[in-house]
């Protein structure tokens, strides 16, 4: 594991930021870290980088405490951070603020640097404050990715990006992990996740609400639409995998994270009229789950 | 071979989508015995997904004797002698499926109609094998 919290906790006076968090995210992989705006997405990752201290819980990054200010310098030198502020120098321009960079990292990758800058066509000789958005995140991803990190974490990276500056920057990430660096990145936008990420976590008021891999995600978890000419009770569905079941007069909806094919069986068992089984994208899985979540609270 | 674009927002996961593809492109001929595929570096930066994605579809099309995947030089279209067979049925299958779907559409049977029937018939295969 690459990160891994446990009961991490950060208070803000009365407002609980995050709530016992238990993430795992595996090495060499891209991660999505999904939820909604103030689910506590920046808050864990400021904890992450020891940017805050967590009020309660535990958390390591590369193996190495990140409450130890000692172990928190090391994940700092390891880990490239593109965040909300993007630390860059407004009144140095895009040019002098790599030569700067650079001077500062003798692992620097050249060949990186002439890629990115290909690419990302970022106005040199002007000043950074002069920047739009797009200009800065790109400057700030070049910047980690030339130092050649071991983790890239980013806080919403293609926030307020137009749609071809979020494809340049999603290509970006996919190349970092293809050179084998482990990214991390937050996001409110369930179809970036669903289109780069290996990996998805999902932050529900500072809760895990849902986490893994998203091809297992999507393997394991179904919608069991059934036609019963006599419907059964629900109850009869309340089987190992059954997150939820919805009613009416002659038919049930069984959401289902597992076990489907036993599902199946109940309901031929009870003279189902029709069974049909539907894959369920990464969205409907997260809205299903939130579903899931009130129901509990209810 | 021109790669499309996986859906993301679709049920099925981006390696399956991609092996899919791969096989249509070497029933439809597209891509045949001997042709290199895209390493999955460049695959995966071409398309906009996780490396690791495109390694997964690579590693499952090997286990199914699809591709080979020879240390060094990247990813080949397996020699099979049940391709150019398959290739035949396939393109047969495609006739039967055009004189099917011309005879629905005589009888006033609207696309998304067809679509329906032919995917509830799947459904029903597929519990039926359970």
């Amino acid at each position: 594991m690459i990160i891994e919290t446990t009961n991490l906790a950060k208070r803000y006076g009365s407002t609980e930021a995050v709530r016992g968090l238990n993430l795992s995210v595996p090495a060499g992989l891209i991660c999505g870290f999904l939820g909604r705006n103030g689910a506590g997405k920046s808050t864990t990752i400021k904890m992450l980088l020891g940017i805050t201290r967590p009020s309660s819980g535990k958390g390591r990054v590369f193996g190495l405490p990140i409450d130890d200010p000692a172990a928190s310098l090391e994940i700092r030198r390891r880990t490239g951070y593109v965040g909300e502020d993007k630390r860059l120098y407004g009144y140095m321009t895009g040019e002098q603020m790599i030569r700067f960079t650079r001077s500062l990292y003798p692992r620097w990758k050249m060949d990186w640097e002439r890629q990115l800058l290909r690419e990302f066509a970022l106005p040199l000789n002007r000043k950074v404050k002069t920047y739009s958005k797009g200009m800065r995140t790109k400057l700030a991803l070049l910047l980690s990715l030339a130092r050649g990190v071991d983790l890239l974490i980013l806080d919403e990276p293609t926030e307020g990006l137009d749609p071809v500056m979020i494809e340049q920057v999603l290509q970006a990430l996919v190349r970092a992990a293809a050179e084998g660096t482990s990214v991390f990145f937050s996001s409110h936008q369930i179809a970036e996740v669903e289109q780069i990420a290996d990996h998805v976590s999902i932050i529900h008021n500072g809760r895990l609400l849902l986490d893994g891999a998203l091809d297992r995600l999507k393997e394991s978890y179904r919608r069991v639409n059934l036609v019963f000419p006599n419907r059964p009770p629900e109850k009869e569905f309340s089987m190992p995998g059954v997150k939820w079941i919805e009613a009416d007069r002659h038919s049930l909806s069984v959401f289902a994270s597992h076990n489907v094919d036993d599902i199946v069986d109940r309901a031929r068992a009870l003279d189902a009229a029709s069974v049909d089984v539907v894959p369920l994208t990464l969205r409907e899985i997260y809205l299903e789950s939130l579903k899931e979540e009130q129901h509990a609270l209810v | 071979m021109i790669f499309n674009k996986p859906n993301p927002a679709s049920g099925l996961a981006i390696y399956l989508q991609l092996m899919e593809q791969i096989k249509h492109a070497i029933e439809v001929g597209a891509l045949r015995p001997g042709d290199q595929l895209p390493g999955i570096r460049t695959l995966a930066e071409q398309l906009v997904i996780s490396p690791n994605t495109v390694a997964k579809a690579y590693s499952e099309l090997q286990h199914q004797g699809v591709i080979a995947i020879r240390h060094g030089s990247g990813a080949y279209i397996a020699e099979s002698r049940h391709a150019e067979i398959r290739r035949k049925n396939v393109s047969q299958a495609l006739t039967m499926m055009r004189d099917l779907v011309e005879k629905l559409r005589r009888r006033g049977f609207k696309e998304d109609e067809i679509r329906r029937l032919f995917e509830a018939e799947l459904t029903r295969d597929e519990a039926l094998a359970r």
